[in-house]
């Protein structure tokens, strides 16, 4: 996958098929220590230490669909190519914490790519779900929370097509503010 | 500049519209798996909710789903309309999105060239 952004939707699917009602999104990058990191937490089903040990072993998979997962291996792989780290910690009955670290500047670092579309694929496509974001870049932060969102709806659908358009707009402003230095106006 | 602001007036706008109840409206599902997202499914997603958004479709849910096994047919798109069967696209592409929303979800065509499967529930 070309971005961290594509990634991230993936961690999130992970989460949502252990069961998770909430998951917990942290994108924190910080160029004055060149780092970048990605940290997804849920409250899903978790996984038993054996588990957690092959996860990232292309072979296994709790599909049952077919015999290969490849999405932690995928991310894996790439941290290891920005001298990064991929951690994982997971509590049966609690949840997973899945953590992705990469050196920011790192040459073969991928893109974070297109956030807004990859968050507005997980907060539309999952109503339901209360989706937690927070986004950091340096000293700037832009964070949003479904419910923040779904409570001012009240009975009018996130798929209504005036609220899809405020929503890209929304994404799209608050994230180019965190690196173009614009003040700040829902701080 | 988009705010939250923006969204309340919103709401408070369409609510003193006299909106129209439709029993249960389409669904339309993206297959979100690692299989589905490497083939482009977040594209897919976003050409759906751009014509939802150009078309002013008012009923249209949109969900997103897992692996379901078909991986060499990714991206995979259902389309639900109430009370007909579930019919399954594959290998769909942005530039597909617009036909099927067109044909399909409006007005109630399949679009046969496009379809792996039907699953009468």
């Amino acid at each position: 996958m070309r971005e961290l952004s594509l990634h991230i939707l993936d961690l999130i699917q992970n989460s949502i098929e252990a069961g998770a009602t909430t998951v917990i999104l942290e994108i924190i990058e910080d160029t004055r220590v060149d780092k970048l990191i990605i940290r997804v937490s849920d409250n899903g089903r978790g996984m038993d230490p054996a588990m957690r040990s092959q996860v990232t072993d292309p072979f296994v998979t709790t599909r049952t669909t077919r015999r290969v997962g490849l999405g932690l291996p995928l991310i894996e792989m790439s941290t290891k190519r920005c001298d990064g780290y991929l951690t994982i910690h997971s509590v049966v009955g609690e949840g997973t914490v899945v953590e992705a670290g990469y050196r920011h500047s790192h040459w073969d670092r991928p893109p974070l790519g297109d956030m807004v579309e990859t968050l507005k694929s997980i907060i539309i496509a999952n109503s339901k779900l209360d989706f937690r974001f927070s986004h950091v870049f340096n000293d700037a932060e832009f964070s949003l929370q479904t419910s923040e969102i779904t409570s001012i709806l009240g009975d009018i659908s996130l798929t209504h097509p005036d609220v899809l358009e405020w929503l890209d707009g929304y994404l799209r402003s608050n994230i180019a503010n965190l690196y173009g230095g614009v003040p700040y106006e829902n701080s | 500049m988009k705010t939250v602001e923006d969204l309340k007036r919103m709401r408070e706008q369409l609510q003193s519209q006299n909106r129209l109840r439709h029993s249960g409206g389409t669904e339309i599902i993206v297959g979100m798996g690692t299989c589905g997202i490497a083939a482009g499914a977040r594209a897919v997603m976003s050409a759906v909710l751009e014509e939802i958004a150009k078309r002013k479709l008012e009923d249209v849910k949109v969900c997103q789903t897992g692996c379901i096994g078909m991986c060499e047919r990714e991206v995979l798109l259902d389309v639900v309309r109430p009370n007909e069967p579930r019919v399954t696209y594959g290998r769909v592409t942005p530039a597909d999105v617009s036909k099927i929303i067109a044909e399909h979800v409006v007005n109630g065509r399949i679009v046969e060239e496009l379809v792996v499967g039907k699953i009468v529930e």
